[in-house]
């Protein structure tokens, strides 16, 4: 506040009110969702970055002497397999880091892929409007009559389960939410004076859209991306359990319920484990996107 | 009168597809700005002021179709110039205001980032030429702290401030031509005045047409070199603001001239003007004087063919089927016409 005295030009009020910025990180930090969310997200991709170094074992090293062996709060639970060991004895724990690796980056990219596609189809329909726009709803209305998982099990059965082909499958199975709201937003956007002040500047349509429209659109398109990641990850270990995503032995969490299926009665932690880590990332992010949307834009909150 | 126009316009008309038929927005509209000559174009909403500026900005939205017979600005043809061409003069040699300076600046960027742009998408250079030019107008344009205020968001400046920058955001090329939207409509009264005699300050110093929009007849005597009445898509009376204001002719004019509330008028003296009924619909063709039912003048003679303008004096025409004299014979409402 020294630079309001010291320049008796500055509008005294203007200064004194708290900046945007500053606002938005009071919101934040009392946003127990998102504090909770961010944290467990972050703690979750720093365990997936740090995968090779972190790893208290070999995620693929099977020792068959030490088949199942409990988890730590098991009657016979050792420090060496803190949550056990599979049914070919590998480190149960090792896998869940290098599982959680698979499920973020699955997630990540077919989440990105999807916005691309979805927002490029959301934006042009809602602001050239006529057929282009014709056209947007007509492809959004045939992606809305598509049964995800139905789709999704078909081409993972006969495309097979590499890891790409299931980022790219995913990614075009998801984009629609983007286009729909990126759309309707977009025709709000277009009506506004701004974009016809940046019109009479001289400004191409081009260049309207990516520096007039899409930077108003960025919080949503973050919001729907973060939703959008959390269903990919379910939808991924969905495939995954019933033997039609990631391929035995990679680690992925689907797998390792499915993995641990046969044993469920006897050795339950082997399906409870990863289960929870599925449940416990969704959520994560479910509240994360929440967050997000509620501390930038506060009027909108549903 | 200075010099050669720097735009004159012919025979220009919009007309709108509207699901009952065409809706005509503008029909046969003609004048000229001259460099450093402010032309007003004045009536009430839906007559076409609005939709005649952005026919000259070519921004005219896709159901809307510009026809003219002469749009010649600075020697070129508006109505023929590809749309790539157009995108170069505006905001370089034609700048166009907006009524609401809450809504015309995109939230998500700094006040400078704004004004850069305009200056670095038509000239080109280094961003530091087109930041001092920025700081340079704002400064220009009455802005304190200059320096500052281009580091701010459109949110945190109140709204004379943002319709001071968005002047001077305009003028970061020196256009030619400003077109005027209404600039003061969503200001209160103290900074209305403030940007009127900004914009004519400004107006002489880079020697600009302007052509400002406005509902204001007092905005109108204040700043109009030249007028225009436009009602229901046609200019019914034009002439040097003088002409007009000393001698309204079309009953149009002299009715918006009536409904301005004069200091010391009580209802005790007599109601204030009002005209009676609704412009008509500008859908489909229409025969005769578009006023004519709103019109104590009426008679048979409206009904029939086109009305042409005719002159009033030296300067001045009108768009009635009386003579002068009868026109202004037999005032509406309120004694007296003129302000």
């Amino acid at each position: 506040m020294s630079l309001t005295i010291a320049d008796p030009g500055a509008d005294a009020f203007e200064t004194l009110a708290p900046s945007p910025r500053a606002l938005m990180r009071r919101r934040a930090l009392s946003h127990p969702g998102l504090l909770i969310g961010t944290g467990f997200l972050a703690l979750v991709t720093l365990a997936a970055i740090l995968a090779p170094w972190i790893s208290p074992h070999d995620p693929y090293a099977q020792d068959l002497s030490r088949r199942m062996a409990d988890p730590i709060w098991g009657p016979k639970g050792e420090w060496d397999h803190v949550l056990g060991t599979d049914a070919l004895g590998r480190d149960v724990l090792s896998r869940l880091i290098w599982g959680a690796r698979l499920s973020l980056w699955i997630g990540f990219t077919a989440a990105v892929i999807a916005g691309l596609i979805g927002s490029t189809l959301g934006v042009l329909g809602g602001y050239f409007g006529g057929r282009v726009d014709s056209a947007v709803v007509y492809l959004i209305n045939v992606k809305l009559a598509l049964p995800v998982i139905l789709v999704a099990l078909s081409v993972a059965a006969i495309a097979g389960g590499s890891i790409t082909a299931i980022i790219l499958l995913l990614g075009f199975l998801t984009w629609d939410r983007y286009a729909v709201v990126t759309r309707s937003l977009t025709q709000q956007l277009r009506e506004r004076d701004f974009i016809m002040s940046s019109l009479a500047c001289g400004a191409s349509h081009a260049r309207i859209i990516l520096r007039d429209i899409l930077p108003n659109l960025l919080n949503q398109i973050i919001v729907i991306a973060s939703l959008d990641m959390a269903l990919i990850i379910l939808i991924e270990a969905a495939l995954s359990f019933l033997g039609l995503g990631v391929r035995s032995p990679t680690p992925s969490w689907g797998l390792m319920v499915s993995e641990g299926r046969s044993v469920m009665f006897f050795k339950p932690f082997l399906i409870m484990v990863p289960g929870a880590a599925i449940f416990l990332l969704v959520i994560a992010i479910n509240m994360a996107g929440d967050g997000v949307r509620d501390v930038t834009s506060p009027e909108g909150r549903a | 009168m200075s010099g050669a126009p720097v735009l004159e316009v012919e025979g220009l008309s919009v007309d709108i597809d509207v699901p009952a038929g065409k809706l005509h927005a503008v029909s046969d509209v003609s004048f000229c700005v001259r460099p450093g000559e402010t032309l007003c174009l004045v009536g009430e909403s839906g007559c076409g002021k609005t939709m005649t500026s952005l026919a000259l900005m070519r921004l005219l939205p896709p159901r809307a179709t510009l026809t003219a017979r002469r749009m010649s600005f600075e020697g070129r043809d508006l109505a023929r110039l590809s749309e790539r061409d157009m995108a170069r003069l505006r905001g370089d040699r034609l700048g166009m205001i907006f009524q609401d300076p809450m809504t015309s600046l995109n939230p998500v960027y700094r006040i400078g980032d704004q004004m850069e742009e305009v200056w670095l998408r038509h000239r080109g250079g280094a961003r530091a030429a087109a930041r001092k030019r920025a700081e340079f107008l704002l400064e220009r344009v009455g802005i304190i702290n200059p320096r500052q205020r281009l580091d701010q968001y459109p949110h945190q400046l109140s709204g004379g401030l943002r319709q001071r920058m968005m002047i001077a955001m305009m003028l970061m090329c020196e256009p030619a031509l400003l077109i005027a939207d209404e600039p003061t409509t969503a200001l209160d009264v103290t900074v209305q005045v403030q940007i009127l005699s900004l914009l004519r300050d400004l107006q002489q110093e880079f020697r600009m047409g302007l052509i400002l929009i406005t509902h204001n007849l007092g905005v109108v005597a204040r700043m109009a070199d030249e007028v225009a009445v436009m009602y229901a898509g046609r200019i019914v009376e034009q002439g040097t603001g003088r002409e007009v204001f000393a001698a309204p002719t079309h009953p149009y004019t002299r009715g918006l001239l009536d409904c301005i509330p004069k200091h010391g008028q009580s209802a005790a003296r007599g109601p204030l003007g009002s005209i009676p009924g609704i412009v008509p619909s500008l859908v489909g063709e229409m025969s005769g004087c578009s006023f004519r039912n709103r019109c104590a003048l009426a008679h048979e003679a409206c009904r029939r063919g086109e009305v042409a303008l005719a002159q009033a004096g030296a300067d001045h025409a009108y768009r009635c089927v009386l003579p002068p004299g009868q026109a202004r014979g037999q005032a509406p409402a309120f004694a007296g016409g003129a302000a």
